[in-house]
């Protein structure tokens, strides 16, 4: 314990000063930069509101909410772990030169996303008020599904990352990944309708798990039982597991290959 | 104890086509069988020890694996096989001018550099206006760095990485950073951290630098170790006549002759080519004294 707090006391400032520069990379010092990554996801909301509609928005109450739940816990996941797979690769001039912990950068990136990610959940709620959501101190509890969210997209951040040291295709097949998944992650539509198992096939989702979450409070005011929590903490535990031990058994390699 | 030992390092890099080919590939390559590496040994079997206040020089030619084995002893790698034993905190200066940040202010890569090395926030808050007037950029500290000159940028990384007082100072090639006035600066700074008893190490390729700063010599040859030892001034010798006898060598394969040859015959044409040049310099200016002294020779019939 000691010893994690004096790596924390050694590490802080240089993790700052990467959140920080990775901020001004991000934002371009620009208002528009900020105003972009809100505008952005509300585009996207508005063409699949007025294109999608007509096909779900009957069975589905609060459709706008319901896609919108669907829409940013997705494009946090992707901005996030797009970012994290990057991480290391556009650092790599620092870290061949200068013997510094590598997954501060994947932190870092993380941190800025996470930030972005803050800012379309004002929207978000703001569209809850348009879209007369009653709030309830329940909603407090969607601090969880966020928390889970970070500890699972560090993780993945961090298999990717590794992966994207080795194989420069990796962004390319990530991508299709992210194609495939946005669509597994029921966003613009409900699986009600599909049979028993084909709806515990989702649940192998992580994205969806999480997007549901967001759903069973917002929309329906329900708090997802316990074992759902169970769910969730374990998607989160398991990939960050997975990414810390790659992360662990190649640190020494990266090097050979930049 | 030593202040480094280094006993029995080796350092292998594996060189396969895994980044070009990409994870597609590898899997099927894998499958089939049909996937391979090479191994490339860029140390092998390197052992010395260093005490405090020594200086080493570490001599050798390109690839020789010196720059790779200051990243095993900084840290940033770890040998293969073999031991690395260090004592005291290390600052290593290894081409330092990347790894900036183009759109930001120099201010600010400046605290980012700070940081990365290890700096706490209040000693950059202390030294900051000193790094600046060293590195000379007094009027640039809201410029983007990419706006730097490429020396300025040199000036700045050296500065900021100068100022701490290590136990171990390792030295890439650093030595000739920037103009004549701030290499002799620099070299000065240097001089004055390795006076006040650090163990240093430098790499480079002056041998005037090496034989006037080192008091002992580590000679790497294509990952091997040559020598080490401490009669300096012997291995600086037996270097740099291991040096003229490589270029006085023949060359050996058809296409280093060829190489070798191409060379010759452009800068023979270049030769011909300037002297052709010269020969009608000269005979136009002898046409045109000649027309003068005729033209005055006119005046001078006229005149009369």
């Amino acid at each position: 314990m000691e010893k994690i707090s004096k790596t924390i006391q050694q590490y802080w400032f240089m993790f700052e000063e990467l959140v920080n520069r990775d901020f001004k990379q991000r934002y371009k010092r620009s208002v528009l930069g900020m105003a972009w990554s809100i505008l952005s996801p509300l585009m996207t909301l508005l063409v699949m509101r007025v294109i999608f509609t007509q096909f779900f928005s009957k069975d589905i109450p609060h459709y706008t909410i319901y896609l919108f739940s669907g829409n940013i816990v997705m494009s946090y996941f992707r901005e996030s772990t797009r970012q994290g797979m990057r991480s290391l690769v556009s650092n790599s001039k620092i870290f061949t030169k200068i013997n510094v912990p590598k997954y501060l950068f994947l932190l870092s990136k993380n941190v800025s996303a996470l930030v972005n990610f803050g800012l379309t959940l004002v929207v978000y709620f703001a569209f809850c008020v348009m879209d007369h959501i009653t709030f309830t101190p329940k909603m407090i509890l969607l601090v969880f599904p966020v928390l889970c969210l970070l500890v699972m997209n560090i993780g993945i951040g961090g298999i990717l990352s590794a992966m994207y040291v080795f194989f420069e295709d990796t962004s390319y097949l990530y991508d299709v990944l992210l194609t495939l998944l946005n669509y597994m992650s029921a966003i613009f539509y409900s699986i009600d309708k599909f049979p028993q198992s084909m709806q515990m096939m989702y649940m192998l989702n992580p994205v969806y798990v999480y997007i549901k979450y967001f759903r069973l409070i917002v929309i329906d005011g329900i708090i997802p039982s316990l074992g759902y929590h169970v769910l969730c903490v374990f998607y989160a535990v398991f990939y960050l597991a997975l990414g810390m031990y790659i992360y662990k058994k190649f640190n020494h390699d990266f090097l050979y290959y930049l | 104890m030593s202040v480094i030992d280094c006993s029995h390092v080796s350092i292998r890099y594996i060189t396969g086509d895994f980044k070009s080919i990409g994870l597609k590939e590898y899997i099927v390559r894998r499958l089939t069988n049909n996937y391979h590496v090479k191994e490339f040994w860029a140390d092998k079997d390197i052992t010395f020890q260093l005490e405090k206040g020594d200086m080493l020089g570490i001599i050798g030619t390109n690839g020789a694996g010196k720059s790779t084995l200051l990243k095993a002893i900084t840290g940033i790698m770890v040998p293969t096989g073999g031991e690395i034993k260090v004592k005291g905190n290390i600052a290593a200066l290894l081409e330092l001018a990347s790894g900036f940040d183009g759109d930001m202010t120099v201010r600010e890569n400046t605290y980012l550099r700070g940081a990365l090395l290890g700096y706490t926030r209040r000693f950059l808050d202390e030294k900051y206006d000193e790094i600046i007037r060293f590195a000379e950029l007094q009027d640039f500290q809201d410029y983007m760095f990419k706006q730097l000159s490429s020396g300025m940028k040199s000036r700045l990384a050296f500065s900021i990485a100068c100022l701490v007082n290590p136990d171990i100072l390792i030295l890439d090639e650093v030595l000739s950073v920037g103009d004549g006035a701030f290499r002799k600066k620099s070299g000065d700074k240097m001089k004055e951290i390795i006076s006040g008893g650090v163990t240093a190490i430098l790499v480079s390729h002056v041998m005037p630098q090496v034989r006037e700063l080192c008091n002992k010599i580590l000679w790497l040859d294509h990952g091997k170790q040559v020598i080490f030892t401490d009669d300096a001034e012997l291995a600086c010798d037996a270097y740099e006549e291991f040096l003229a006898q490589k270029k006085k060598k023949p060359p050996k394969t058809v296409e280093e002759m060829r190489t070798l040859q191409r060379a010759w015959h452009i800068r023979q044409e270049k030769e011909t080519a300037e002297k052709a040049k010269k020969a009608a310099e000269k005979a136009a200016k002898e046409a045109k004294a000649a027309h003068e002294k005729a033209e005055a020779d006119r005046k001078a019939l006229q005149n009369n």
